[in-house]
Formats: C-alpha cells, sequence, structure tokens
C-alpha cells in the first residue's frame, strides 16, 4: 500500500519537477546565449529571497495569484473556462473601494462588507457570464474575455470620470484615486504572527492579512469539492456533463453556479491591494488574472498545488528584482521561465496521465485474468 | 486456390491484455470468408491490423503471397484491402461525394480537385454494384441503411478488391440484412474477397463460405458452414451454448407503476419526434421497445427520465405525474437508467469505481448523509456491487476507464439495482458486452422483474426483445404503431413491423 | 421582397445589405450633424481595424476546420508584432510582414507540438501561449530592442511600411503612368444624398489602399477557394469534421492539423505585423494587440467557420474602431447609438419572422435602451466608442450563438489508432 502510495506521489510530481527543470534549463541556455552567466543570476535570486523581507513580499504576491488560481481552478473544475478573472477582480475592485468608503461601520463587519460586497460583484458578474452560456449558448472563453475589456477599457475609465466630476477623488500620496476607507474597514496586517517564528519584520514590510483568507478559501475549497454532494455535483458535471444529467445533475444550473462561485473567490482577487493602500488607484496591480489561469494549471487545480504554483510564481516575480540591481542578468528572464513552466507542465501532465491510465488498465486486465470465466 | 491473404502468428498486446494471441488466417481469393467470435474474442484488433490502423506486436502478413509491413490505411487501401468499419466513419457535413473521394481526390492543376470526374466515376461504381447514390446530399440526410450504401462504396471507389466488413449487420433489420447479402454475393460474383466479421451465427451460416472462429484472442478453428451446426459454432466461439434470453413464467401484476400518456416531443424543424406516445408498464413487466434506430425511441427514454421536456401529454410514476419533474427527483423516486452509451451517459470515466457507484444517486444513503458525502458508505456499496454483479477489478480505487466494457456494464447495472428501484429503463443494455456479462445482465434484470420491477427494454437485439419481453411494442416515426406477443412473433416478422412493411401490408389488404 | 433576395446570389445579396447600410448611416449622421459615419476617413480607418481582426479570424478557421480550437491566436498576434516590428526595422516592410508570420507560425508550432502530438486540451494550451508570449516579447524587448535608438523595453521605433496603391479608373489611380478618371471621387464631390455617401464610403475602400491590406482582402477567396475547391482544403476539413474516418481512408491526420495550426498561428503573425505597421501602430508597443485575437475568434464565430462571414464579422467589429478614432467630440459615437437602435429594430423584425419570441424580447430591451440613451443626451463619453466593439461581439453572439454550427469535432482529443 505505501509502495503505491509513494508511486502515486511520485507521478502526481513528477509532471511539475519537470517543468521546473526544462524552464530552468532553457532559461539558462537563453541567458548564456544573452551573454549573461544563469549561475550568477540564479545565486542572486536565491540570496534575496532567503530575507525576511523579500519573503513577506513574496507571501503578499502570493496570496493574490492564490485567489486567482482558485477562482480559475474552481471554473476549471467544472469545465469551464473563466478567462474573466481578470475583470471580475477590477470592477469588484473599484466597488468595493467605492461603497467600503461610503460606509460607516464597526471594523469587524466594515471589513465583513467590503469582502462581501467584492464577492457579490465579482460573482453576479461571472454568474451573467454563466447565465449567457446556458440560455444563449454563448461560448464562456469569448464572452468573459469581452467583459474583460469592456471592464479594462471602459467601465473602470467611466467611474473614474465620474467620481472626478463628483469631486470624490482625492490625491493620496501622491497617487489618485477613490476615497480612501477608513481605518475600520482595512483588514490588519499579520507582521506579528510571523515574527513569532522569526525576527521583526523590517523595512516597513507588512505581511497582508488576506493571506489568512486565502488559506480560508483554499480549506472550504478542498473541503466543499471533496466532501460534500454538491462538489460531488460540480466535479461529475465537469467531467462529463452528459452521464451526470442522467445522474441527476443539472449541466445548466451547474454551470451558472460554478461560474458565480469562480467570480466570488475572484472578486477577493484585489482585496489584497485595497486592504494595504485603502484606495482603489488609477492603477491597480493588473495581469492577477492571467496570471491566475497559469497558476491553477500549474497546480492542477488542487487547493495545495495551485498554493504551491502561487508561491514559485510569487518567488519568480519577487526575486527577479534583484536582477535590476545587481545587473546579473536581465529580469525579464523569469518572464520567459513562466512561459516554459506553464507550457511544459501542461505537457508533463497529460504525458503522466496517460502512462497512468494504462499503468490502471494493465492491472485491471489482470485482475480479469485471474478469474478466467470471461473474455476480456 | 491462391490466397488473397494469409496472416500468421499475429500477436497484439495492451496493457496487461493479449487481444491477438498467434492468430493464424488463411483466406482463398473470392471467397466470403467469416470471421467468428463474441465481443472481445479480437476480431476488430485483428481487422485493424490487416488494415493497417494498428501494428502488430510480432507475426506475418502476407496479401497475395507477398510478405508486407503496414503502417498505415493508407497501404492497405494501395494493396486493394478496403474496410467498412461497424461504427461509420462519414463526415455528416460532409456530401456523399466529398466522402467518397476523401483519399483518393481526382485531381485537376493547382490541388484543385475534379469533383466532376469524381462525380462520373462514383456513378460509375454505384450503377457496377447495383448502389445508388445522390452524390451530393449531405451525408447527414441519409438514413443508416443509405449510410451503409455510402461506406461500401467508398471502398469500391477505391478498387478495393480484399472487403473487410466488421459486424456490417448490427444496426439492421432481417430485411436490410437480405438486401445486404444480396449486394455482398454480388460483389463475390464480381471477383472480390470478402472479411464478413459477425457473431450472429445464423447469418454467418448463410452467407460464409468459411468459417474462422475466434476465442479470447486466440484461433479456436476454420470450418465450412456446410460441415457445421450453430450449436457446433458456439462450442467453438465460448465453449459451451450461447445463452439464450428467457422471461421464464410471467410476474405481471396489474399495478401500472410507469404510464406514459399522449406524449408528444417536438425536436428539430418543428416536426414531432415523438408524437402521441401513450404506454403503461405493470410491476413485474418488462415492455420492450423495438425500432430501427432514429425512430423517436431516444427522445421519449429522455422525455421519461427527464432530460428533455415533452411538449405535450403526461408521464406518470407510482402514481405521481411527474411529467416536469427533474431528473433528481425522479431518480430519488425510483427511476433506474441503463444508458445506451456507457462512456457517454454512465460513466465518469477518470473517476474512481466508488465514486461511479454514486454516480445518479448521490444523494441518497448511503452514499451521502444531507450535504456531506459519505466516502466510507460510497466505498461499501461499491465493494457490495463488485462482489454481488461480479465486477472483475482489482480493487475499486481503479478509475473507470481500465475495465472492460462488459464490466463497466455490469457496474452500471449493479449500481442501478443495488438502488431498489421500482421503474427501469434498460436503453440497449447489452450492446457491445460478451456473452457472459450478457448473460448476467439478463439474469439481473429477470430478477429484480421476478421482485416486481417494472422494466422498458429498449434495444435493437431482437432475440434479446423477444427473449425477455412480456409485451412488445414498435416504435416508427416517433409513433408507437403496433403491440405485439413476444410468444407470437420472430425476428422476421417484427423486422417487417420496424420497418413499416407489415404496416404497409396490413393497410394493403395482403398478408398480416 | 426577401423571397427576391434569396434568389440573388450571395455576394449579390450582400452589396444590397451593404447599401441598405450606408443608408442608414447617411440618415442618421444627418440628425446629429457629423459625416464622420460615412467620410472616407471612417471607411478606411474601418479597413485598416478590421485587417489584423481578419487575418486571425481567418487564422482560426484553418485550425478549427483542423479540428484545433485556437484561443493562443492572441498569443501568436502578439509574437506577430514584436516580430514584425523587429523584421521590418532591420529589413525593411515587406519583411516585417513576412517575419511577422513567422514569429507567428512559431507561436502556433508550440500550439500544434501540445494539442496534436501531445493531447493538451487546446484551450489550455491556448492559453498558456498567451501567457507565455508577452513573457517571450518582453525579454526579446529587453535583450533587443533596448538598444535601438528611440526602442524601450515597452516600444520599437517606428516601422516602415510596404506601399500604397489606387484603382485606376475607380479611384483615379495611375494606370502604366496615365492618371485614370477618378469616377468614385467625382460622384462624392457632387454631394448628392446617399449616392455621394455611397460612392465615398467605396472610394474610401479603393483609394490609398495599403498593399498590405489588399493583400490581407485577397486571402478571405484564396481562403475559401483552398478549403472548399482543393484536396488540401477536403483533407483539413475531415480533421476538423470526422479525424478517424479520414485516418480510414488513408489521411495523416496529424500532418494536417500541424498544417492548419501553423498556417493560422502565420496569419495570425501577419495581423500582428499589421498592427505594429504604419497602417496602425507605426511601432511596437507592448500590449498593443488589445485582445483583437479574441475578437477574431468571434468574428470566427459570428462568421459560422466561413471566409466571407469571418470578413463581415472583421467589418462588423473594426468600424466602431474606424468611427472612432478621430471623433473628437463623440457626434459620431452618439449618432451610432441610433444606428445600433435601428440594427436592433432589424433584429426584432427578424426574430419575429422567425417566430423567436425570447430574441425579440431582448433586442427589444436593448433597442430601447440604446434609443432613450440617444435621445437624452446629446453626445456619448469616449470611453463608450473603447468598448463597443466588445459590446457588439457579445451582443451579436447572444443572437446568433445558437444558429452556429462549429466543425463537429473541433476541439476534440484525436489520437491515431485509437479508433
Amino acid at each position: 500500500m505505501t509502495g503505491r502510495l509513494a508511486h502515486r506521489l511520485m507521478l502526481a510530481s513528477a509532471a511539475p519537477i519537470a517543468a521546473v527543470v526544462i524552464a530552468v534549463v532553457l532559461s539558462s541556455i537563453v541567458l548564456l546565449i544573452s551573454g549573461s552567466n544563469p549561475l550568477a543570476a540564479y545565486a542572486d535570486m536565491v540570496e534575496h529571497a532567503s530575507k525576511l523581507e523579500t519573503q513577506v513580499d513574496i507571501l503578499n504576491r502570493a496570496t493574490p495569484l492564490y485567489l486567482s488560481g482558485v477562482a480559475a481552478a474552481i471554473g476549471f473544475r467544472m469545465n469551464l473556462f473563466n478567462i474573466g478573472v481578470e475583470g471580475q477582480y477590477l470592477l469588484a475592485f473599484i466597488v468595493s473601494a467605492h461603497l467600503g468608503a461610503q460606509v460607516e461601520l464597526p471594523a469587524v463587519l466594515h471589513i465583513a462588507f467590503i469582502l462581501v460586497v467584492a464577492m457579490a460583484v465579482g460573482g453576479a458578474f461571472s454568474g451573467a457570464a454563466g447565465v449567457l452560456k446556458v440560455t444563449r449558448g454563448v461560448n464562456e472563453v469569448i464572452s468573459t474575455i469581452m467583459l474583460n475589456a469592456v471592464v479594462i477599457s471602459g467601465l473602470s475609465a467611466w467611474w473614474i470620470v465620474e467620481w472626478q466630476a463628483g469631486g470624490e477623488i482625492s490625491a493620496t500620496g501622491g497617487r489618485v484615486g477613490t476615497e480612501p476607507i477608513a481605518e475600520s474597514g482595512i483588514l490588519p496586517n499579520i507582521n506579528a504572527w510571523l515574527e513569532v517564528f522569526t525576527r521583526e519584520i523590517g523595512l516597513g514590510k507588512k505581511l497582508t492579512g488576506m493571506l489568512v483568507v486565502a488559506i480560508a478559501v483554499g480549506i472550504v475549497y478542498h473541503v466543499i469539492l471533496n466532501r460534500t454532494v454538491f462538489g460531488f455535483d460540480l466535479r461529475a458535471s465537469g467531467a462529463n456533463p452528459t452521464a451526470s444529467h442522467v445522474g441527476g445533475v443539472s449541466p445548466k444550473r451547474m454551470v451558472v453556479i460554478a461560474m458565480a462561485l469562480s467570480g466570488m473567490v475572484a472578486g477577493l482577487v484585489g482585496m489584497t491591494e485595497l486592504m494595504n493602500t485603502g484606495y482603489y488607484p488609477s492603477n491597480p496591480i493588473s495581469l492577477l488574472g492571467f496570471t491566475g489561469i497559469a497558476v491553477a494549471l500549474l497546480g492542477r487545480n488542487h487547493p495545495a498545488g495551485v498554493a504551491v504554483a502561487a508561491l514559485i510564481f510569487a518567488f519568480l516575480d519577487v526575486s527577479s528584482g534583484i536582477l535590476q540591481i545587481s545587473g546579473a542578468a536581465s529580469r525579464e528572464i523569469v518572464e520567459i521561465m513562466k512561459g516554459v513552466i506553464i507550457l511544459t507542465a501542461v505537457i508533463a501532465y497529460e504525458v503522466v496521465r496517460r502512462i497512468r491510465e494504462r499503468e490502471e488498465a494493465a492491472a485491471a486486465a489482470a485482475a480479469m485474468a485471474t478469474s478466467p470465466a470471461t473474455a476480456p | 486456390m491462391a490466397l488473397a491473404i494469409e496472416l500468421t502468428g499475429i500477436t497484439k498486446r495492451f496493457p496487461g491484455v493479449v487481444a491477438n494471441d498467434n492468430i493464424n488466417l488463411a483466406v482463398a481469393e473470392g471467397e466470403i470468408h467469416a470471421i467468428c467470435g463474441e465481443n472481445g474474442a479480437g476480431k476488430s484488433t485483428l481487422m485493424k491490423i490487416l488494415y493497417g490502423m494498428q501494428p502488430p506486436d510480432s507475426g506475418t502478413i502476407k496479401i497475395r503471397g507477398d510478405p508486407v509491413e503496414l503502417h498505415s490505411p493508407a497501404q492497405a487501401i494501395d494493396l486493394g484491402i478496403g474496410m467498412v468499419h461497424q461504427h461509420f466513419m462519414l463526415a455528416d457535413q460532409l456530401t456523399v461525394l466529398e466522402n467518397v473521394i476523401l483519399g483518393a481526390e481526382p485531381m485537376r492543376s493547382f490541388g484543385r480537385i475534379d469533383f466532376e470526374a469524381g462525380r462520373e466515376h462514383l456513378d460509375e461504381v454505384g450503377r457496377a454494384y447495383g448502389l445508388d447514390m445522390n452524390a451530393n446530399d449531405l451525408v447527414e440526410t441519409l438514413e443508416i441503411g443509405e449510410r451503409q450504401r455510402v461506406e461500401i462504396i467508398k471502398v469500391l471507389y477505391r478498387g478495393a478488391e480484399i472487403l473487410i466488413l466488421d459486424e456490417p449487420t448490427a444496426v439492421l433489420v432481417p430485411q436490410e440484412v437480405d438486401e445486404l447479402f444480396r449486394n455482398i454475393r454480388e460483389l463475390k460474383a464480381s471477383g472480390s474477397t470478402i472479411l464478413f466479421i459477425d457473431h450472429k451465427l445464423d447469418e454467418v451460416l448463410e452467407i460464409a463460405d468459411t468459417i474462422t472462429v475466434l476465442r479470447q484472442g486466440q484461433t479456436v478453428g476454420t470450418v465450412k458452414p456446410e460441415d457445421v451446426t450453430a450449436h457446433d459454432l458456439a462450442e467453438m466461439m465460448i465453449g459451451s451454448e450461447l445463452p439464450v434470453p428467457d422471461a421464464g413464467t410471467s410476474t405481471v401484476t396489474e399495478n401500472v407503476a410507469l404510464e406514459v400518456a399522449g406524449l408528444r416531443v417536438i425536436g428539430e424543424g418543428d416536426r414531432a419526434v415523438v408524437d402521441d406516445v401513450s404506454l403503461s408498464v405493470h410491476r413485474g413487466e418488462i415492455v420492450g421497445m423495438a425500432g430501427v434506430e432514429g425512430n423517436g425511441q431516444a427522445e421519449l427514454v429522455n422525455a421519461i427520465i427527464g432530460l428533455d421536456d415533452p411538449d405535450q401529454g403526461t408521464i406518470t410514476l407510482l402514481g405521481r405525474e411527474i411529467t416536469h419533474f427533474s431528473v433528481r427527483s425522479r431518480r430519488e423516486m425510483g427511476l433506474g437508467y441503463v444508458p445506451q452509451d456507457r462512456h457517454r451517459d454512465g460513466l465518469l470515466l477518470g473517476f474512481t469505481l466508488w465514486e461511479n457507484t454514486a454516480l445518479g444517486h448521490q444523494t441518497e444513503p448511503p452514499y451521502s448523509r444531507g450535504p456531506w458525502l459519505s466516502r466510507g458508505g460510497m466505498r461499501d456499496r461499491a465493494s457490495t456491487i463488485k462482489a454481488e454483479f461480479d465486477v472483475r477489478t482489482p480493487n475499486i480505487e481503479v478509475s473507470a476507464h481500465a475495465l472492460s466494457g462488459g464490466n463497466q456494464q455490469k457496474l452500471i447495472v449493479g449500481r442501478e439495482m443495488v438502488a431498489g428501484p421500482a421503474v427501469l429503463i434498460a436503453n440497449h443494455p447489452t450492446r457491445g458486452i460478451d456473452v457472459g456479462a450478457q448473460a448476467a445482465v439478463w439474469d439481473d434484470i429477470r430478477e429484480a422483474r421476478a421482485q416486481g420491477l417494472a422494466t422498458l427494454l429498449v434495444s435493437a437485439d431482437l432475440e434479446e426483445l423477444i427473449g425477455l419481453s412480456d409485451t412488445i411494442v414498435v416504435m416508427l416515426r416517433g409513433r408507437l404503431v403496433a403491440r405485439l406477443d413476444p410468444n407470437e412473433i420472430t425476428p422476421r416478422d417484427l423486422g417487417a413491423y420496424m420497418t413499416g412493411a407489415a404496416l404497409e401490408a396490413e393497410r394493403t389488404g395482403g398478408d398480416s | 421582397m426577401t423571397a427576391t433576395l434569396g434568389r440573388l446570389p450571395a455576394w449579390a445579396r450582400w452589396m444590397i445589405y451593404a447599401a441598405i447600410g450606408v443608408l442608414v448611416l447617411t440618415v442618421v449622421q444627418g440628425f446629429d450633424d457629423t459625416e464622420r459615419l460615412t467620410a472616407v476617413t471612417s471607411s478606411q480607418a474601418m479597413l485598416r481595424w478590421a485587417v489584423p481582426i481578419m487575418l486571425a479570424g481567418l487564422g482560426g478557421l484553418f485550425s478549427e476546420r483542423a479540428g484545433v480550437v485556437n484561443i493562443g491566436l492572441e498569443g501568436m498576434l502578439i509574437l506577430g508584432t514584436w516580430f514584425g516590428a523587429w523584421g521590418a526595422i532591420n529589413y525593411g516592410g515587406w519583411a516585417g510582414l513576412l517575419i511577422g508570420m513567422v514569429g507567428g507560425a512559431l507561436g502556433g508550432l508550440v500550439h500544434a507540438v501540445a494539442t496534436v502530438s501531445f493531447g493538451v486540451d487546446h484551450i489550455i494550451s491556448g492559453v498558456a501561449i498567451n501567457v507565455t508570449a508577452p513573457g517571450v516579447t518582453r525579454f526579446l524587448s529587453s535583450e533587443i530592442l533596448t538598444g535601438y535608438d528611440g526602442g524601450s523595453i515597452t516600444q520599437s521605433p517606428r516601422t516602415p511600411g510596404v506601399g500604397k496603391f489606387t484603382f485606376p479608373f475607380l479611384a483615379g489611380g495611375d494606370l502604366f503612368g496615365w492618371d485614370t478618371p477618378d469616377i468614385l471621387g467625382w460622384f462624392t464631390n457632387r454631394d448628392w444624398f446617399f449616392v455621394s455617401d455611397l460612392t465615398g464610403l467605396a472610394r474610401g475602400l479603393v483609394a490609398h489602399l495599403s498593399l498590405a491590406t489588399m493583400i490581407a482582402f485577397a486571402l478571405v477567396p484564396v481562403t475559401a477557394w483552398l478549403v472548399w475547391r482543393t484536396r488540401f482544403g477536403l483533407r483539413l476539413r475531415i480533421c476538423g469534421e470526422h479525424p478517424v474516418g479520414g485516418e480510414t481512408q488513408g489521411i495523416n491526420i496529424y500532418l494536417y492539423k500541424y498544417f492548419g495550426v501553423v498556417l493560422s498561428g502565420a496569419l495570425a503573425g501577419l495581423g500582428g505585423a499589421f498592427i505594429a505597421s504604419p497602417e496602425l501602430g507605426g511601432i511596437y508597443l507592448e500590449g498593443q494587440t488589445n485582445g483583437r485575437g479574441y475578437i477574431g475568434l468571434a468574428a470566427l464565430i459570428f462568421g459560422n467557420w466561413r471566409p466571407g462571414g469571418v470578413m463581415a464579422g472583421a467589418l462588423l467589429f473594426g468600424y466602431p474602431f474606424g468611427v472612432g478614432l478621430r471623433d473628437l467630440d463623440g457626434s459620431a459615437s452618439h449618432a451610432l447609438l441610433l444606428v445600433n437602435t435601428i440594427a436592433l429594430v432589424a433584429v426584432v423584425a427578424w426574430a419575429l419572422s422567425r417566430r423567436r419570441r425570447i430574441d425579440a424580447s431582448i433586442a427589444t430591451g436593448l433597442g430601447l435602451g440604446a434609443a432613450v440613451w440617444y435621445f437624452l443626451s446629446t453626445t456619448v463619453p469616449d470611453w463608450w466608442i473603447e468598448i463597443l466593439p466588445f459590446v457588439i461581439v457579445l451582443v451579436v453572439l447572444v443572437f446568433f450563438s445558437q444558429r452556429l454550427r462549429m466543425p463537429r469535432a473541433d476541439g476534440l482529443p484525436y489520437r491515431k489508432g485509437e479508433a
């Protein structure tokens, strides 16, 4: 039994490890061609990442990536491609920032209010794409991309204009954005929790409280997916919608629900920044939605796998910053690495899946052979 | 006589299975050679090897005495081999002409296809073999029999001299089989060699010049039809007599379990695909439904289990009208379903067996408690099904795609039966599975019937319908056109009802 | 009326539809006192904006006709912009287009390897390419463009273009040195109601036309011919309809799938090179594709996987870009609202004639919304024209998605010998 478990674990981890190794090798070749020393570059990155302050940055970066990855993963599990996480989180970000600044509530309620608004907006916006799919047959890939474009190039701009006219824009720390949220609406940082294990965090770095929310989301995702009838319905419908329909699961209903859930988690993506700055800036951190798709693919839609993937991507993003200062290589090399990791990972997963299928078929056939009453 | 094909020592292994084990086969030129064996005996694999679709692991292939190595169908086609597959290999959205010429396109300059030349050649071939075709029809507009003719023309168009027909009669009624056999004899008369794959013994004895029997991937022997009886062939195929479906004594009661009244389903193009259908199934009764595929049986079944919403009429289950209920509530009320297409409608292929046993019943104990899944309950139930319904598998943790077709089917039947349904819709429950599994499924249905199960059995296997049913209804163009007593009908008569020929005869006052 | 229309050949019917469309535009712009809706600059801008969308769509056609869903078009477009700009700067305009094609084709090759050889889900592979392509171009920029005068990590120096062409007679172009009369121009200058508008728009389509644009539009009939009249096309289509059937007839399905997907990337790459050419961008700029690969995919769906339909979709989606380009006071965008209303009224009429009540009520709702907005305002903010193409895509798909039929085996895995 333990032998089999070890074998399964090995198969499961072979693909991502292969992907990272191939990415490192390929990036090294690219770096050599461009005249840089790959070993020096990697050494700089690892050294930089060993500092506590960098690690805080990595966690702060990984948190929204993880939420974005889980949002995409919920869709993938239902065989839905919610490419619209980007638009959903930006829309949820701006609406919750705006409404959050309008209300006065006690601390816990205020924070909950903001998070709930963000989830509701993201869920509704994403659910709309689900409704279009089941009622009008509009492919969710196209519709979510179009909705992204609408949000990114239109809606945010519109609100900024409207608020400017209404005098709601304030200069906050030299940047333009929505009116800041009161202290009661800001999730406190959790530096103290980390400092228990190490030392005091310097450089004014703050570990986001959203990390706790992200972990909670991961746990809830895992429990719902694997331990509830609803999760079974979701996985079944994603794997085989017709068989699940025969088995009593309405595919249309599941599509709308899965899209809405995916959007709800997507709505939380922008909260890391909001809880840090307290307002929606004119240039929020973007592309988290698209990167989240990559994170979900790399993490196999598994709650823990997505976490590892988010950490890998966050490590690459953050630690590559040192390259600019040290000059060991162009920091853009990590963009190549991310690309290669994701491409090789999806291919490697497919290869591993085939190996596993063959092994299982062989085992089942062997079991048949031991009872010779019928032909295979 | 010269040999058209000689296969020696052909072996083909799939993960864990030896599909072909040292098979020898010699086919004389100009004969009709039947390859006989039950589902899973390795017939199709052997033919795919001969057609270049799969390379053998070992063994030699000689065509007209010359040893060849086949790596692709293109090579086999060049050698004059043509194959008509069991599942039609036609693109619905392409015309008959496009389907036929594909791969052997007559050309003009600049890579253009000479459609005109293709059409002429197609008409020529059609005339020569008495197979008429309108070259410009889209394939999706053709009936099943016509599609099969397109498949045959496709092969003849390339000038194939060796024809492989893989279970060509599986989708045909007896009358269409007669027509097909006439065509086959004509082909033989014009000098073609024909390899005919089948497991229906009477058909094999009727058409073949020589019969080779396969069993569990091995050649059992080669015989002449005049030297053997159907009984002998069965003995060679499975080592015993073929199981015969038999309902035994009637257990029909007075209680109606499922009642369909005036049901109408509108399909594409505002056409009624199910038209004013009424029928009732009593507890302890098996109602067989016959019909050529595509006459509304699938739509009727979908309406009964709740996949489609009917436009008119009512469905009543155990006295409660359920016409517009969800699939889930119908299932919770005790409606069981064995689908026609296991892979599409019955299983989650990538999921474990214990998860598959819950599908369709996941809201009920022991699979779940309230909103929570009970993994223990699911595993226990799966073990029970594995044991009671003889599902051959190393354990219940493997995924469903690892099982053979027959074992997958036993799993599905087991899953539905242990739930203790009041009504079972069995849609082609034994299609494409080996005789052992087939007999097991028949037994399961019969046993449940004795316990009071009401069954609607839809099948294309006429023997199965006649053997198991208490009553047979025939569906034609969306309507129920006949209600027959299985004790008084032969497959041939049933076929006449299915194609409408019998009704035509009744109407014109001919023999009934 | 519709019966007579139905009997005309398709091209003639489309000409009539186009003329009706222009009539509507002419009437409507009168209310808003703008001439941008039928201005020559508008039709020319529409063409230029339509080209990359159309090329992406045609690329998608080759891929999806071969059964491979290509959502990676956006990434291939991005590769095309970078390689196109790099090629143009170093070797001239024509080389830029060619090298852009090569860049896109490389993206297509990666997609083909992943989906055809390894059986990776098509959408997953496409998404992976879309995530990867900007990383690759960014790295290349950091290594190469930063070394150019006027280049940076996000943009290149100016790119040279290819020549322009004016049709003789129609728009007074040169014919072997002879200055031909400008017939359409003559009509346009008469200022006759509708006629001059029609000729003005038409003249925009034939005067000072970039050769690259001409090539792009020539690719529409070429694609139709290639896919429906040649052996290559028939074999390509069987890959998208019934690959196993093709396999049994001796066709090397993998080979044709590779052809289709790589060609798909090449066409998208050409579209990208066009974006970076002086016709549109004039430089390589990070993010300048702005989702046009996806819009190309939408044009493919709107066009029911046919080249003429792809072109129609590309023009439809490109038009608001063209109008919005120099619409500083927003009056033309405002007038477009009324055009939208009228188009929706047409949809209502169509839906009612087919007894599609749900479509009719949705169209009525949307049409009322557009009308109310039109009459309650005198101008629309500039973000509206920015998002209008995307909104049009969505609305069009809402009405037409269910009437479309994609290649039957599109997006499904295929492996040789598994029949």
